[in-house]
């Protein structure tokens, strides 16, 4: 038990370190690929060694003075190659150097490896795989597990997205005040992304990507410490920290999908939801209102009822409103109809729906939540075929199963004239809201 | 050894499949979730994924250029997969009780809708060998 422990809490110190050991080595050396294989030598020899010769008093000076004679090593393999012997050698005599010295950590350069990390030339897939890698100091191995491809499938995304960063000639700086908001925006949404690809896979006993939310938060943890003042950073890890407060709530036993309106809510995390409860509310004072924190207020709004009768819908309905004009994203359009079902009832949801139809991006959801409308207003025959339909353009397999589910709870009624149009829906209290 | 195991259904039977009594839906899909698990538990499951309806299904020919042709249009009795799971085990004998386990899915369903065919096929895993 102690042993597990730490193990635990060696992975949890080696991974909170890699950035800045990484950034340090990036910063001498102008190589982010090499860099970036040197220091995961360093972290695994860590690994190996700490366990029997004990913790080094300074592990981030242990990790970097390794890292450094990884890249010595390397320096010199490449000059054999090269011959370019005299550069190569002031090179290394000023690393050497170099490696001993005992830098204070520049808070800085993590936050600069992060937006290097998440630069827009990269693909989202590629983004993701190297921020894990160099900023949340994961494996290759437990990268590729997670989203569950082969290992040296993963190795070569970390690699092709190397490459890119290397073609692109990002420089290792703070990007400049112009750029800063359009980069951060990046940042966000890679974050963004890691903690989605956590939260909605539940694709069985086999395949846990829980994680991947765990990383994702961790690490938006680390740049709300290095930017605490930025509204929307703070807005994306309150978001993070009050949707994954639901966790234990969303799945059933055998890992069944169970709806929010659903939900034993005493399994909610409540010591989370009042961490990100007060995040959000800090944030959203300062008067800079952005996409991610309206939706962490609307999480917040879910979180607080204590019952999902007691649902404060004509507020979220306005966030959702406000959230609408500030971006193109489907799931907002989405989510807005069926706000806008609970408040006005299921007709004006299903008008607001009729607006969006067709949008391929979220063609199932489209499919579920007309589903789920049709069923507040009564027509039966409707959500079940909609409801069949939705399950039938789902890649989740719980998700699938729950669909065709609502539908055969539907269906196993028996059509008669008088339950054709059923006048309420016995799962939905909500249906005169 | 690994074998993969495949489930394979007509479109008229996704179809009906799709139409069953709730009940016997939410023990099918239990039975699935089960099943998973027990050969994870014992150590045999190497990965298991389920696949989209066939109505989703498109076949791709390259055209004369090289470019894909789609179509979506599929004969009345073609089979479509299903969904399949490979696994690690001892030999043949273990992997036919496995399938077997598939095919009749849980005792009530068996009773109902009789069992479902799965092919079973090795994996070309091994290392080669030297001829001595």
């Amino acid at each position: 038990m102690t042993d597990e422990l730490s193990q635990r809490s060696l992975e949890h110190l080696l991974r909170d370190l890699t950035p800045q050991v990484l950034a340090t080595v990036v910063r001498r050396f102008h190589d982010f690929d090499a860099a970036e294989d040197a220091v995961q030598d360093a972290l695994s020899a860590a690994a190996q060694q700490w366990p029997w010769k004990g913790r080094p008093e300074n592990p981030r000076a242990w990790l970097t003075r390794v890292a450094f004679r990884r890249m010595v090593d390397h320096i010199r393999t490449e000059s054999a190659r090269r011959r370019r012997e005299s550069e190569v050698s002031a090179q290394i005599a000023y690393a050497q150097q170099l490696a001993f010295a005992d830098s204070s950590p520049e808070q800085d350069d993590t936050l600069i490896l992060l937006f290097m990390c998440c630069h827009p030339s990269l693909t989202s897939a590629s983004a993701i795989a190297i921020t894990l890698r160099a900023v949340g100091g994961l494996t290759t191995a437990e990268i590729a597990h997670a989203f569950l491809v082969p290992e040296a499938t993963m190795a070569q995304r970390i690699s092709r997205a190397k490459q890119t960063i290397k073609a692109s000639e990002i420089p290792f700086q703070m990007p400049t005040s112009d750029e800063r908001v359009q980069r951060l925006r990046s940042v966000l949404h890679v974050l963004y992304l890691i903690f989605n690809e956590g939260y909605t896979a539940t694709g069985g006993n086999t395949l846990r990507r829980d994680d991947l939310s765990h990383e994702a938060i961790r690490i938006a943890r680390l740049l709300y410490s290095l930017r605490p003042a930025e509204p929307e950073v703070a807005g994306l890890l309150a978001l993070m920290l009050l949707t994954d407060a639901r966790r234990l709530a969303r799945t059933g036993p055998q890992s069944e999908l169970i709806p929010l309106d659903r939900q034993d809510r005493s399994l909610w995390d409540r010591p989370q939801i009042a961490e990100g409860t007060k995040l959000i509310s800090t944030a959203m004072r300062q008067g800079s209102i952005g996409p991610y924190q309206l939706q962490a207020a609307i999480a917040a709004l879910h979180d607080e009822a204590p019952r999902a009768e007691q649902t404060d819908w004509p507020k979220i309905l306005a966030l959702y409103g406000l959230l609408k004009r500030m971006s193109d994203n489907p799931m907002v359009n989405l989510s807005h109809a069926i706000a806008s079902a609970m408040v006005n009832g299921p007709t004006a949801g299903l008008r607001l729906l009729d607006e969006i139809q067709g949008d391929p991006r979220i063609a199932h959801r489209l499919d579920a939540a007309r589903a789920h409308l049709l069923e507040l207003s009564g027509d039966r025959l409707g959500a079940i075929t909609f409801y069949r339909s939705a399950a039938s353009k789902t890649d989740n397999l719980p998700e699938r199963d729950y669909l065709l589910l609502q539908a055969a709870r539907l269906s196993d009624v028996p059509t008669t004239p008088d339950n054709l149009r059923l006048k309420t829906s016995p799962h939905n209290p909500h249906t005169d809201a | 050894m690994k074998y993969m195991m495949l489930m394979s259904s007509t479109k008229a039977e996704f179809d009906a499949y799709v139409n069953w009594p709730r009940e016997d839906l939410a023990e099918s899909v239990s039975f699935m979730r089960s099943f998973a698990k027990e050969l994870e538990d014992t150590g045999a499951l190497v990965l298991t994924m389920g696949l989209g309806f066939p109505n989703e299904a498109k076949l791709v020919r390259a055209g004369a250029d090289g470019d894909p042709v789609t179509d979506g249009v599929f004969p009345e009795s073609k089979e479509f997969l299903a969904g399949f799971w490979i696994i690690d085990v001892e030999g043949p004998e273990e992997a036919y009780r496995i399938a077997a386990k598939a095919s009749a899915g849980s005792p009530s369903l068996h009773k109902k809708y009789g069992s479902q065919p799965i092919e079973i096929r090795r994996l070309m895993d091994s290392a080669p060998q030297e001829w001595q």
